[in-house]
């Protein structure tokens, strides 16, 4: 009969959809004809496709060639149907036997080679979650392929090598000549883990460097506002290196972000938090994720179990501020756009840094500041109060003196933190997960109220606070959460009332705004 | 004459006694009108059918059957219904077949028959 068919997978953001890649071959004159919604650079696959299968020994039949990418309505797009579509041609010729239910992942070259795609990792997990256990995939993406548990995968590097894999006649089949090594992943290559920087260089600051650790630990967001110099992105910096290690699940959700944004195939499970800082001219679509066809993930999801870094907050567009509310609040981003609905998740630690006024001077007394009231206002207005709602922890920050500078020796290293930080994840762990929660920042007022309540005794400060009026309930709310997170680090089974005190500390920013 | 006719002549013959030992009968070749040529007319069964053939000497510049356009397979169907009215003869029906022929010259060459293209 000749009718073939292969399996390939369409990405709508993480999402994959197997797709059935049927082939007919028709007794008429030569055409390649490809149905099913594909974009320009599939509707390219044709051209590429010819000149793989002849280059490999394998010429497509001189009839009318017809492909369907099945479901029909569901838009596909790029380069990775290559592999399927020649495959199915091949097999409806008769060419090649037994592709069955075999998912086929990988670009082709006019030589004949397969080339690594993009988005691997979550294409497999979706093969193998639809009963797709059989995958084949170019050798540079194998190693990102086989992150998949249940994943049978297969890697070859050329056209000829699937083919006689599956049953080709070797005698017609011609195996490319030894490859040069492979010279395209390109010179901006990085490590899947650059080294983080050490807390232990920031110094002084011992204020900073404990709401940070606090920040860690709780999962919170956070703003620091000081002068220029005062030493905001370096602590922004190391967060990630204080943060705990990645679970396997997480590792998984961030590995296919990465695998579907970068052009670098991945060869291992991330499992250091990603740190993202976008500059402030970024446009919103680079951020929260867009672009034409299928929108791609931004800042924000390549963050995802992370941090994501604003210096100069105030200089964003205050609409890009605002559009990171919904993902601080749901932890995903779903973007609607003409060609589809793509989900990303974006579950990131916001750690935005501002000077406090534009000139950066005013700090201390703010005598050497230039800029009037009015100027200074507009630019933390830019900062609109329900973004901040959902800054738990911040902080103001003030100039290195020189006795801090010369009292940094004792200074903890990034490591002892990241073992503070990674008891008190564990202590949070233990409490929540009644609740199916695992960090303080999560945890909704109801609950602070009601089955986490502390005692009277301890919380007199903030109460004081409330009846005098200087603290709203949600602000009440978000200094019983870091109080939390303080007492978690101190290894105290509930905060005291030193632990409330210190959290309301870390609230100065909050009546600016 | 020049060589590529020559080879297409050659072509044209090879192609009538394959379709006559297919079992049709060839009844003109190389019928031309102001509208273009027609290579082959045969009859198979109650069927006019008209061949289109194409020779070359290798693929290095493509298939055969890859030259016949879209443009060139429409000038066929409209040929065909010249050709009847111009003999004055009725068919139950009629089609346009393409053959091809990949003749380098050891004597061996390569048919490929189409039929009812479209």
């Amino acid at each position: 009969m000749p009718l073939g068919r292969t399996y390939a997978v369409s990405l709508v953001g993480l999402n994959g959809y197997i797709v059935e890649v049927e082939s007919d071959i028709g007794q008429t004159l030569p055409a390649f004809i490809l149905l099913g919604l594909p974009d320009a650079s599939l509707s390219e696959a044709r051209e590429r496709i010819r000149a793989a299968a002849r280059n490999a020994g394998l010429p497509l039949t001189r009839r009318k060639i017809t492909v369907n990418l099945v479901p029909a309505s569901l838009p596909k797009r790029g380069s990775g149907f290559d592999l399927a579509i020649v495959m199915s041609a091949l097999a409806a010729a008769g060419d090649v036997r037994n592709c069955g239910r075999t998912v086929f992942l990988s670009e082709l070259g006019l030589d004949g080679r397969l080339r690594p795609i993009r988005g691997v990792l979550p294409a497999v997990m979706a093969a193998v979650q639809a009963g797709f256990t059989s995958v084949v995939v170019a050798g540079g993406n194998a190693a990102e392929a086989n992150l998949v548990p249940g994943a049978e995968v297969r890697s070859y590097d050329s056209l000829a090598e699937v083919a006689l894999a599956f049953g080709a006649d070797p005698a017609s089949v011609e195996l490319p000549a030894a490859q040069p090594a492979e010279s395209c992943s390109g010179s901006g290559h990085k490590g899947v883990d650059p080294v983080p920087k050490d807390m232990a260089d920031v110094a002084g600051q011992s204020e900073a460097r404990f709401a940070v650790e606090v920040a860690a630990a709780g999962a919170h967001n956070l703003m620091m506002v000081g002068p220029p110099g005062a030493g905001k992105t370096m602590l922004a910096e190391r967060i990630p290196g204080i943060l705990p290690d990645l679970t396997d699940k997480q590792a998984m959700e961030v590995t296919a972000i990465h695998s579907l944004a970068s052009a670098e195939a991945c060869r291992e499970l991330r499992r250091r938090p990603p740190f993202e800082s976008p500059h402030h001219t970024a446009s919103a679509a680079s951020i929260i994720g867009g672009g034409s066809g299928i929108p791609r993930p931004g800042a924000a999801s390549r963050a995802h179990r992370g941090v994501l870094f604003l210096d100069e907050a105030p200089e964003y567009q205050r609409r890009i501020l605002d559009a990171l509310r919904e993902p601080l609040e749901s932890g995903e981003l779903v973007l609607h756009r003409a060609a589809g609905t793509a989900t990303y998740p974006a579950r990131f630690q916001l750690v935005l840094a501002a000077n406090p006024c534009p000139c950066g001077q005013s700090t201390g007394k703010g005598m050497d500041c230039t800029c009037s009231a009015q100027q200074r206002r507009r630019y933390f207005g830019r900062m609109s109060a329900p973004l901040l709602d959902r800054v738990d922890l911040q902080l103001e920050m003030h100039r290195v003196s020189l006795h801090d500078f010369s009292g940094s020796a004792t200074a903890d290293s990034s490591a002892a933190i990241a073992s503070r930080v990674a008891d008190a994840r564990a202590a949070q762990q233990d409490r929540l997960c009644a609740w199916n929660l695992s960090t303080n920042a999560e945890v909704p007022a109801a609950l602070l109220h009601n089955e986490l309540r502390l005692s009277r005794k301890a919380t007199v400060s903030v109460d004081k606070g409330i009846e005098t009026g200087a603290i709203t309930k949600r602000g009440y709310d978000r200094v019983l959460r870091v109080a939390w997170s303080i007492g978690d680090l101190a290894g105290r089974t509930m905060p005291n009332s030193d632990d409330v005190t210190t959290a309301l500390l870390f609230r100065t920013q909050e009546e600016a705004a | 004459m020049r060589t590529k006719d020559e080879l297409g002549r050659r072509g044209e013959a090879l192609a009538s006694r394959y379709l006559e030992e297919s079992g049709f009968r060839v009844i003109d070749r190389n019928w031309r009108c102001p509208l273009g040529e027609i290579d082959v007319v045969a009859v198979d069964g109650a069927t006019l059918v008209v061949v289109e053939v194409k020779t070359r000497s290798s693929e290095a510049f493509g298939h055969p059957l890859e030259a016949i356009t879209p443009g060139k397979l429409e000038r066929l169907y409209l040929l065909a219904s010249s050709w009847a009215r111009a003999h004055d003869l009725r068919f139950s029906g009629f089609r346009v077949d393409a053959v091809a022929i990949i003749d380098d010259g050891t004597g061996h060459p390569v048919i490929d028959h189409l039929r009812a293209v479209s």
